[in-house]
Parts: C-alpha cells; sequence; structure tokens
C-alpha cells in the first residue's frame, strides 16, 4: 500500500510484501509456466544454437536500431529559423515523434500533423493539406512550413507539390509563403534518410529556380551541414573550431538552440535555426562539407549538380585522425590556417589517449547506431588501441559496411571485427552472449541486451556505454560532443571511465577481490 | 436459409452490374431477400433497382458527416425493386486517395452496423473490374462471400480476365472457405461462345452456370434505370434471368479453382480460333521491317 507522506515508485513499491503476494495469486489466471521452465528457454536463448536460428529470420524484425523516416524529416526542419515542420498523415506517428525528441533532449517540440483519418485514406489527404497549412500559419505564424509525410499518405499516393500548389492557388496560404517538402515514406530508408530527404527539398525550395548570378567562392564563406546530428555539442563544437580559425562559414540546419531552450519563464516556440536568406546564399559558398556523408546522398547529388560544389571527400571528424583531416581540408579550401588554439587541443587530446592507453588497449567493445557514427566510432577505437569485435548498423548498407572495413583493416586491433549491416538489436543480444565483448556502445535500448547477459550470471555481463541516440534513460548526455578533438576527449573519459567503474565493480568484494579495489588507476 | 454471400467479379465493361442487379431482381421476385453491396468507386451496382442516378455512397457520407463512426446505417441503405436492399461503397475521384481502403471502410461499417441480418437470404458484392489490390479482395476475406461468380464473354480478354480472377481465389480458398461457384456468360455474340465458356469452366473446374444470350431489352431497360424483370416481366430475357437465379439457388457446386498457365490457356483459345497462332518470326518488327 502507498503511504501519503512516502509515496514510493515502483521500485521498491513492488517489492513490499503485500504486491508480492499479489503476483502469486496473479499466477492462477496467467497460466503461468513454472519458473523452471523459464530459466530453460532462457537459457536456450544464450546458446550458438539459438543464434543460428536467429540469423536464420527472414521476415521479423525484433529490437530495431532504427527509427523512421519523417523522424529526420522532423529534426531537420527544427533546425531552420521560425520553421514549423509539418507532417502530413496521421496524428499518431507525429505524436511519436514529438515524444521521441522529447524523451532524448528533455525540451518540448513543436510539430503538427494535418490528421488523417479513415476518409482522408479513401479520399486522397488534399482536404486535410488545406485546411492544415491555413490552420498551422494562423495559429503558429511560421514563416516556413517545411511538409513531410507519414506512411498513409505515401501508401495512397498523395502528391505533396500539387496539394500544397492546389492550396496555394486557392488561397489558403499566399502563393509566396514558404513551403519546402519532401516524400518520406517511413518504409523506405531510416531516419538518416528522412533527413536527407528533407533537407534536399529545402535547399531545392530555395535554390533551384534561383541560381542566377550565384556562383561558388562568391560568399567566401563554407557551407556545414550535419545530418541527423542529435549531440548538441557538436553543432557547438564545429562553430567554436571555425571560429577559432577566422573561416566564415553557414550552419545548414542548425537546431543547437531550439533544442536546448532555457527556462527563465518564456516560452519559444522558435528559436535559432538557419535563416531563409542563409539558404538562398548558400550556392554562393566557397564548398559544402557534409559532416556525415554517408546518410547524405540525395544533398551531395544536389549541391554537386545544382550549386556545382565540388564536395571534399572526407569520413565524418570523430576521433583524432579524421579531425586532423577535416581541419587540414578546411585549412585547404578556405586557406586559413589552423590556428596555435587547436594544435594544442589536438595535444591535450593525444596526451589523454597516452593516458588512458593501458586501461583500454585491448578491451573488446561491440557497438551499434547510424553508419556514421558507427564508422567514426570504430576508427576512434582502432586509434585508442582497443578493439572493436561487433560493429553493426541496421541502417546500414553495402557502402558503410565496405567503409568499415576498410577502416579495419588499416589496424591489428581490426583483425578480428565482424560487420553487421542490416542487423537488429535480437542479432546483437545473441552475440553479446556467443562472442561476448567487454562493453556494449549505443542507445539507450542497449540496457535490455545488458539485463539478460546480467540474468545469465555477472561474469556474462556485457555493461552498456551510452553514446549514440535515443538516449532515453540518462540525462544531458546530448549536450556534450562527440565530434572534433573536444568530442574525442569526451568519448574517451566516457569509455575509460566505464571501463574502470566496470573494474571497481568487480574488485569490490572484501577480502577476495578487493586487492585490486585500487585508490589510484 | 442460412445467408448466403456471393460475389461477383469479372474484366470491365462485361456487364457485371447489369446482370446482378438483373439476377438480384429475379431473386426478388421468387422471394428472396436480397442486399447489393456495390464496392466500385463509379458507384452503378444499385441504378436499376434504386431507379436512381448513383446512390450517396457510405464514403460520401462519411466524408461529409467527418467521419465513419457519425453515420447511421439507414442514412446509406436504400431499398428498391422488390424490397432490394442497396448499398454502395464508393470512393475517392480516379487518380488520388485509396479506393480499396474505400471498400475495406465500407464493409467493416456495414458489418458493425449489423446490415448483415437474420432476414437476409442472399448478399451480392458487385466490385470492381480486377482485384487490383487488397481492397477489392475484401469481400472474399474470411466470414464474407463464400460463392464466387464470375461473368465472362467469349472475348478473349474477358477470359484472361476470368482466368486470373480465379488466380486470385486459389490464394483466399486455401485458407478459407471462399470457393468458386460458376462462370456467367453474358453473351456477346462471338461464335461457339457458349461451347468455349463450357470448355474453360471445366479446365478451372467449376461449371458454366447459366449463358445469358444478348438482347436489346437489356438496354431497353437501363435507360429507364431499370432491370428486365421490372420493365417487362414478360419477356423472353426476363425468364433467362429467372434461370440463372433459380440455378444459383439450387446451386452445389463449389470447388477451388484449378486456373490455366498463360500457355494452355492460349491453347484453348486458338482451339476455338479466338486466336491466332502466333507467329514467331513477326515479334518484335516494325512495318517498315516487314516491308523489307
Amino acid at each position: 500500500m502507498q503511504v501519503a507522506d512516502d509515496i514510493k515508485p515502483s521500485y521498491p513499491l513492488f517489492l513490499q510484501e503485500e504486491y508480492q503476494q499479489l503476483f502469486r495469486n496473479k499466477a492462477r489466471f496467467e497460466n503461468r509456466v513454472p519458473p523452471e521452465k523459464v530459466e530453460e528457454v532462457f537459457q536456450w536463448t544464450t546458446t550458438k544454437e539459438y543464434q543460428e536460428l536467429n540469423f536464420q529470420r527472414e521476415a521479423l524484425t525484433i529490437n530495431p536500431a532504427k527509427a523512421c523516416q519523417p523522424l529526420g524529416a522532423v529534426l531537420c526542419a527544427l533546425g531552420f529559423k521560425n520553421t514549423l515542420p509539418y507532417v502530413h498523415g496521421s496524428q499518431g506517428c507525429v505524436a511519436y515523434f514529438r515524444t521521441y525528441f522529447n524523451r532524448h533532449f528533455k525540451e518540448p517540440i513543436a510539430c503538427v500533423s494535418d490528421s488523417m483519418t479513415e476518409d482522408a485514406a479513401v479520399f486522397g489527404g488534399q482536404k486535410n493539406m488545406f485546411e492544415g497549412l491555413q490552420n498551422a500559419k494562423a495559429l503558429y505564424k511560421p514563416e516556413m512550413i517545411a511538409i513531410s509525410t507519414t506512411c498513409m499518405a505515401e501508401v495512397i499516393g498523395d502528391d505533396l507539390n500539387a496539394f500544397i500548389n492546389n492550396a496555394k492557388k486557392e488561397g489558403y496560404i499566399p502563393q509566396e509563403f514558404p513551403t519546402p517538402f519532401a516524400h518520406t515514406p517511413s518504409f523506405v530508408g531510416s531516419h538518416v534518410t528522412g533527413w536527407d530527404n528533407m533537407f534536399e527539398g529545402i535547399i531545392r525550395y530555395f535554390t533551384l529556380n534561383e541560381m542566377e548570378g550565384k556562383s561558388p567562392g562568391k560568399n567566401g564563406k563554407i557551407n556545414i551541414v550535419p545530418g541527423f546530428e542529435t549531440y548538441l555539442g557538436n553543432f557547438r563544437v564545429i562553430k567554436r573550431m571555425l571560429r577559432e580559425m577566422g573561416v566564415d562559414f553557414t550552419f545548414l540546419s542548425d537546431p543547437e538552440e531550439i533544442l536546448d531552450t532555457p527556462a527563465d519563464g518564456t516560452y519559444r516556440m522558435y528559436a535559432g535555426g538557419t535563416t531563409q536568406e542563409e539558404v538562398r546564399d548558400a550556392p554562393n559558398a566557397i564548398t559544402t562539407f557534409l559532416i556525415q556523408p554517408l546518410q547524405l546522398d540525395k544533398t551531395k547529388k544536389f549541391i554537386e549538380t545544382t550549386w556545382q560544389h565540388q564536395i571534399p571527400k572526407l569520413n565524418i571528424p570523430m576521433g583524432l585522425d579524421w579531425t586532423d583531416e577535416w581541419l587540414m581540408k578546411v585549412s585547404e579550401v578556405t586557406g586559413k590556417p589552423i590556428p596555435e588554439s587547436l594544435i594544442k587541443e589536438r595535444g591535450r587530446l593525444v596526451d589523454m589517449m597516452t593516458d588512458s592507453h593501458p586501461w583500454l588497449h585491448g578491451k573488446k567493445f561491440a557497438l551499434y547506431g547510424d553508419p556514421d557514427f558507427t564508422l567514426g566510432m570504430t576508427k576512434f577505437l582502432l586509434e585508442l588501441g582497443a578493439e572493436p569485435l561487433h560493429v553493426l548498423c541496421h541502417n546500414g548498407g553495402k557502402r558503410w559496411e565496405k567503409a568499415v572495413k576498410k577502416v579495419l583493416a588499416e589496424s591489428p586491433y581490426g583483425a578480428n571485427a565482424k560487420v553487421w549491416a542490416g542487423y537488429d538489436l535480437w542479432h546483437l543480444r545473441s552475440l553479446c552472449f556467443t562472442e561476448k565483448p567487454d562493453f556494449l556502445i549505443g542507445n539507450s535500448y542497449g540496457k535490455f541486451i545488458q539485463r539478460d547477459t546480467r540474468r545469465k550470471g555477472r561474469e556474462y555481463e556485457v555493461p552498456l556505454i551510452r553514446i549514440g541516440f535515443p538516449i532515453f534513460d540518462r540525462h544531458h548526455l546530448h549536450r556534450y560532443a562527440t565530434l572534433g578533438y573536444e568530442g574525442a576527449m569526451y568519448l574517451l573519459t566516457t569509455l575509460v571511465n566505464a571501463v574502470l567503474e566496470r573494474l571497481d565493480d568487480e574488485t569490490r568484494e572484501m577480502g577476495r577481490t578487493d586487492f585490486n579495489y585500487d585508490l589510484i588507476r | 436459409m442460412a445467408l448466403r454471400q456471393c460475389a461477383i467479379y469479372g474484366k470491365g465493361g462485361i456487364g457485371k452490374s447489369t446482370t446482378t442487379q438483373n439476377l438480384v431482381a429475379a431473386l426478388a421476385e421468387a422471394g428472396k431477400k436480397v442486399m447489393i453491396v456495390g464496392c466500385d468507386p463509379k458507384a452503378d451496382s444499385t441504378r436499376l433497382i434504386l431507379h436512381a442516378k448513383a446512390q450517396q455512397t457510405i464514403m460520401h457520407l462519411a466524408a461529409e458527416a467527418g467521419s465513419v463512426e457519425d453515420l447511421e446505417l439507414e442514412d446509406v441503405l436504400k431499398v428498391g425493386f422488390g424490397g432490394v436492399k442497396c448499398v454502395e461503397s464508393g470512393g475517392p475521384e480516379p487518380g488520388v486517395g485509396c479506393a480499396g481502403r474505400g471498400v475495406i471502410t465500407a464493409i467493416n461499417f456495414l458489418e458493425e452496423e449489423g446490415a448483415y441480418d437474420d432476414d437476409l437470404d442472399f448478399v451480392f458484392y458487385d466490385v470492381l473490374g480486377d482485384v487490383v489490390c487488397g481492397g477489392f479482395a475484401m469481400p472474399i476475406r474470411e466470414n464474407k462471400a463464400q460463392e464466387i461468380y464470375i461473368v465472362v464473354s467469349g472475348e478473349m480478354m474477358a477470359m484472361y480476365a476470368a482466368n486470373n480472377i480465379a488466380k486470385g481465389i486459389v490464394k483466399y480458398a486455401n485458407s478459407g472457405g471462399v470457393r468458386l461457384a460458376g462462370l456467367i456468360c453474358n453473351s456477346r455474340n462471338v461464335d461457339r461462345e457458349a461451347e468455349l465458356i463450357e470448355a474453360l469452366a471445366e479446365r478451372l473446374g467449376t461449371q458454366m452456370i447459366h449463358f445469358v444470350p444478348r438482347d436489346n431489352v437489356v438496354q431497353h431497360a437501363e435507360i429507364r434505370r431499370m432491370t428486365v424483370i421490372e420493365y417487362d416481366p414478360t419477356c423472353k430475357q426476363a425468364d433467362e434471368y429467372r434461370a440463372l437465379a433459380q440455378k444459383i439457388i439450387n446451386n452445389k457446386k463449389l470447388t477451388i479453382p484449378t486456373p490455366l498457365s498463360m500457355d494452355e490457356l492460349e491453347e484453348l483459345l486458338m482451339e476455338y480460333g479466338v486466336m491466332e497462332k502466333e507467329d514467331e518470326s513477326i515479334i518484335g518488327k516494325s512495318a517498315r521491317e516487314a516491308i523489307a
């Protein structure tokens, strides 16, 4: 029973005897199998035999390590000034996108849907689009509405271009009101594809027919395109590095402000973000840097063919080498030297890597997440002398697989690594039992793998290190950086302290293992 | 008598709606209680029974009311000649939306609202030409139509379509109770037509349940938005529909169809002179090449 003066959450409340009694009584109605049977099946799911069956799965995904296209489209739209993300389709989908971001960023997310229901599914959603655009503009007063779609609208083949033009023709919104759009079917690609599609839709809207008088280099800036990026520190660190270099830049899609608004009594529906003017001017930049090139195919094609930019061939600036390469390329195209401050910062990172090297050397990691993240993380682990054991990317394709294998082949620490493109977290669970890594790197969903491995016994437990998206069960990690030297410092700190934390855990037993429970590590 | 649910399929323009309505009128005349469910966005499956241009459809009324939940059965169900109950599912204009979803929505609505009451003897679903997607297979899903009649003529494309529909039925027949109940030949005055359809029926493992001859009285009735049964109950054609109705009442031959392969079907068509033997030497040759 709850006591009003001492309200307890489910844990430890449910451990009290009256609840335990309740659970025992329920067994009669649940047709519950005996605990020995549960144990037997659990043990079976940890075997090699089960793994083989598990990897024969064809039609079923269990615990996906990816989300759907419109989620990415919404994040992309949030990065533009006074822009309202608008999803043409069903309401529940949009509630999902909003809560997903709410839970990760702990921020309110402004995003609307035109709530297609059964009759809209049959007759097409044009009427919803008309009223939706009119209402959204009148109520929320955006300067731009960025439109994407859910699968409901995609399955019935709704034509965004025609619907939006008709809405303007019939006067629901003014002709000149900016309404970039992208078709983002959830059953194709993943959230990173949706980001790419929405971004391409936005730059297409503002530049495709306005290229006259524009040419690469005219404004002397460089463009930065982040892709699906949720570490706000990454926006900040890239800006800081460029400022220290004295490089003038435009961040194309910059949600740093809107996803980190202060609590000062004022609700901000819009804050910060890339302006329409900046997008219009973007073709005049010297070139465009794609921070996560593996997920920006459509964007790359448009920028190369329409803006005529020669996009530098770089990897995600994660870890030491690739941050070096990135900065050197920026320096090369802008003619600005790399300043002393960044050289010193690099030196500090190298110092940290050397300090922690004894603890990370030879430690085996399984990691999962988005294509560019897993590639960059693999590269950095190798730089630290750690051994990637399983690299898994549910939304990674052949190109990702090739890129990861190439990086692994360049280091002796990559010799034992296995690369899994298109596999889910239930596959990874099997791997964590049969070929156990020391640690798991990924988003919050990995905690269930940790729980399951712990169930088998302490020596089987694979602790989760939370790096990625989404992270629902730890606070404020999204405010750190994972890119640049600064990001590498954060990653390194996180990794080495996880290793030390674990070692402390294992050696905390007085009189048995505490001969290694050391004050100094 | 237990409710029998029948679906009528066939190539577009073959005369499904006309045949269904005349058949239903004959059944009603014989004292049967019948409902027609039009499953075609064109909504022309009930006009001869209701003397109406086009009935207000479920989807149209749902859109007006705001949602399907706001509709009542009596808003959509109209009663016409011989007490025949009529509903049209309706659907979008060509080129937008999803007509298949409209059929699903409409049939679910009818079930939930209890349109299939115990008094009914027959329900006929008049379904759009080809079974283009899952929505148009809705009438033959579990617990709906168990008997399927295919309207066909001796023309080549009509028979192709009939064979394709039979393929579709097999998919549902293996898991559920749906069966092919027969081919209705709606004559186009093709040579040896009855023989040909008999042969096709046999190959499909079914029967030609009736041969409906061509008669202009059907068109005369139709321009008055009437069935032949109502327009001229004494004419010969009315007796043909009555005969079809009696055969369907007494029909016991329900089978899982055995569709033909393309080659087998073409062989059959060649045998009856509907199709010429292929001349391999002319395939892919333009007019100019043929001269040279």
